[in-house]
C-alpha cells in the first residue's frame, strides 16, 4: 500500500491515562468512523484506518469486506468509481485507490473483522507525538501491510449501505455550535461578541492537533496576565494564545495554559475532522441543555442505523 | 489561598471544571488531589476521565449518563470531608542527572543570567526537594516546584523545536523533565538516563502527581553505562 499524506490507526481513543499526561488521541470523525464499523459488522470500537486527503492506494491480498467513510476522497476499485458509505466485498489482488477530493477531510477506512495492531494503554490508537499505539507508533508507510483479524467471518456484511441522506453535510463554510467558557469573562465583552459574529478562516498550520484560525484578534480584559494556571483539557476547547487567533484544540493534549474562550459541543466534534485549510467557520452559542439534545439527536440517528441492521 | 466552595467553570457539554485556587500552592495541590481520589473512588458511572492539575480538576463525564447537577452536588460534598479520603503515600524518587555541556545546553546562560557559576546553579537545583505538581504536556512529563528563587529563570525567547528525551529543564519556579522528544522552550541544563514513559510497562510513567523528586548530579560516563 501507499498511505498518501498521512493515514493512521485510530479507534475511539486512549480513555483514563490523562493524569498520566497521556492524550486520547482516536478518530477524529468518530460519527463516520463507527459507521464505517457497522458498515462491515466490526464493533463500533474496531480501530480503522484514518485517512488523510486522496492518494491512498492499497492492494488487498485477502476476501475482505471494507466501508469507506467520512471524507469522499473518490474511491475507486480496480479504476473504477465506487460511492462511499457502503460496504463492499473485495478480493485478492483488487486495488483500493482515493484518487480526488470531492468533499471533507478524513476518510475511514472500515476493514470487516478490525486490524491486528495491538492495543497499548488500552487503545490501538496512534499517538504520532509521542510515538506509540496503532502500527510501531507511526503513520504508516509504503510497503506495510495490514493484517485483519479472521476477515472470512466478516464477508456477510458486503453490500451494506448507510442512508446518504443522514450523511453528515461536509462544506466548506461551517457553523460550529459551542458552549462558552471556561474562560470567556477574561475577554472582553466585545471581543466575545466578535469571535460569535466572525468568520474565522481555517489556516494551513491545521493539523490532528488542533485547528487553527485566522480572524478578528480576542483581546483580554485588562489586569489579566497573558497565561492562566496550567489545567485539564477536552478536545474541541477554543484556546487563545497571545496573538489573539483560536486554536480548536484535538485529541492529543489533555492540558494546557492559554485560555479557552468556548468549548465546541460534543454532537459537532466530529466535524472537526472534516475541515480544510481554507474552510470558513462561524460560531453559534447554545447552551449546556441544547447540546445535550443535539448529542441525544446524533446518538439517535446512528442508534436507528444500528438497529436498521439487527 | 484555598476556596471555601469549590468553583465551577463549563468546559462544553461533557466537561466541568472544578476550581479550587486561583494561586498555586501545596495545600492547594493537596486538595485537588484528596478530590481526585475521593472521586475516583466512587467509580462512579457516568465519568469519563479526570484531569488534576495544579490548582483544578478538570471532570470529563458523559452527558447522557450523568447531570452537571449531580456532579457539582457531589464534588461540593466530597469537597467538604476531604479527611474521609485515603490518599496513597507519594512516592520519592531519586534522579540522576549529568548538568551542563551537550546536554545541558543552556546550564551556561542561566548561570550569567543569575552571575553565577554553572556549579552554584547545579547545586541550587539538586539541593533542593520537588513536590510533582501535575502531569502534563506529554506522557510522564511532571511539572515540579519550586526550584529556589537564585535560579529562577525565565523560558527561552525561542522555543526549540527537538528537545531530546531526559532534558532536565527550567521555566519560572518550574523544574521539569521531557520524556519524550518534542519541542520545548524550557531553559535545558542538563539530562537524565532514567526512562519517565514506557507506553509497555506497567505503570507506564515514572512520576504521578504528589511525588517528591531530588536530582543528583552524575557524569557523562555513568549516563552512558546506565542501566536501570
Amino acid at each position: 500500500m501507499s498511505p498518501g499524506l498521512l493515514t493512521t490507526v485510530q479507534d475511539l481513543g486512549r480513555i483514563g491515562f490523562g493524569r498520566f499526561g497521556i492524550a486520547p488521541s482516536g478518530a477524529l470523525d468518530r460519527v463516520a468512523m463507527r459507521i464505517g464499523n457497522l458498515l462491515v459488522d466490526n464493533p463500533e470500537s474496531e480501530a480503522v484506518l484514518e485517512i488523510t486527503l486522496p492518494g491512498f492506494r492499497a492492494k488487498i491480498l485477502t476476501d475482505v469486506v471494507v466501508a469507506l467513510t467520512g471524507a469522499d476522497l473518490g474511491l475507486h476499485i480496480n479504476g473504477e468509481p465506487l460511492g462511499p458509505w457502503r460496504s463492499y466485498r473485495l478480493c485478492p489482488e483488487d486495488i483500493l485507490s482515493l484518487e480526488s477530493l470531492n468533499n471533507g477531510c478524513r476518510s475511514y477506512l472500515a476493514l470487516g473483522g478490525g486490524l491486528l495492531v495491538p492495543e497499548v494503554l488500552g487503545s490501538r490508537s496512534t499517538n504520532i507525538t509521542s510515538g506509540f499505539g496503532g502500527l510501531d507508533g507511526r503513520p504508516l508507510r509504503s510497503g506495510d501491510i495490514i493484517k485483519v483479524d479472521s476477515p472470512q467471518h466478516y464477508l456477510h456484511a458486503g453490500g451494506r449501505k448507510f442512508d446518504l441522506n443522514a450523511v453528515p453535510s461536509y462544506c466548506n463554510d461551517w457553523e460550529l455550535r459551542v458552549v462558552m467558557g471556561p474562560q470567556h469573562e477574561h475577554f472582553q465583552g466585545e471581543s466575545c461578541n466578535r469571535f460569535l459574529n466572525a468568520v474565522y478562516q481555517v489556516t494551513a498550520k491545521s493539523d490532528r492537533t488542533g485547528v487553527r484560525l485566522h480572524g478578528p484578534r480576542m483581546i483580554i480584559s485588562e489586569g489579566q496576565p497573558e497565561s492562566i494556571i496550567s489545567e485539564g483539557i477536552i478536545s474541541g476547547a477554543i484556546q487563545i494564545p497571545g496573538d489573539g487567533q483560536p486554536i480548536i484544540v484535538l485529541g492529543e493534549t489533555v492540558s494546557g495554559g492559554y485560555r479557552k474562550i468556548a468549548t465546541v459541543i460534543s454532537a459537532d466534534i466530529h466535524l472537526l475532522g472534516q475541515v480544510l485549510p481554507g474552510d470558513r467557520v462561524q460560531f453559534q452559542a447554545v447552551n449546556p441543555r441544547e447540546a445535550r439534545q443535539a448529542l441525544w439527536r446524533l446518538e439517535e440517528g446512528i442508534g436507528r442505523f444500528r438497529d436498521s441492521l439487527m | 489561598m484555598i476556596n471555601d466552595q469549590p468553583k465551577f467553570l463549563t468546559m462544553g457539554d461533557r466537561s466541568l471544571l472544578v476550581e479550587l485556587s486561583d494561586e498555586i500552592s501545596l495545600e492547594v495541590n493537596r486538595r485537588v488531589r484528596s478530590l481526585y481520589y475521593s472521586l475516583s473512588h466512587r467509580k462512579l458511572n457516568g465519568i469519563i476521565e479526570l484531569l488534576p492539575s495544579y490548582t483544578s480538576l478538570l471532570v470529563v463525564f458523559d452527558p447522557s449518563v450523568l447531570s452537571v447537577s449531580a456532579l457539582r452536588t457531589l464534588v461540593t460534598r466530597l469537597f467538604d470531608s476531604p479527611a474521609e479520603t485515603r490518599i496513597p503515600e507519594p512516592k520519592t524518587v531519586e534522579i540522576p542527572v549529568v548538568y551542563g555541556g551537550d546536554f545541558g545546553p543552556d546550564l551556561e546562560w542561566v548561570a550569567d543570567y543569575h552571575r553565577l557559576n554553572p556549579s552554584e546553579v547545579v547545586r541550587y537545583h539538586s539541593d533542593t526537594v520537588y513536590h510533582v505538581y501535575m502531569i502534563g504536556f506529554t506522557p510522564g512529563y511532571p511539572y515540579m516546584g519550586e526550584v529556589p528563587g537564585e535560579i529562577v529563570t525565565p523560558r527561552r525567547d525561542t522555543p526549540r523545536t527537538h528537545v531530546p528525551r531526559g532534558s532536565v529543564g527550567i521555566a519560572q519556579k518550574q523544574t521539569g523533565i521531557y520524556p519524550v522528544e518534542s519541542p520545548g522552550g524550557w531553559q535545558i541544563i542538563g539530562r537524565t538516563p532514567l526512562v519517565l514513559f514506557d507506553p509497555h510497562a506497567t505503570p507506564s510513567t515514572l512520576l504521578e502527581a504528589g511525588d517528591v523528586v531530588t536530582f543528583y548530579p552524575i557524569e557523562k560516563e555513568a549516563f552512558e553505562n546506565w542501566r536501570q
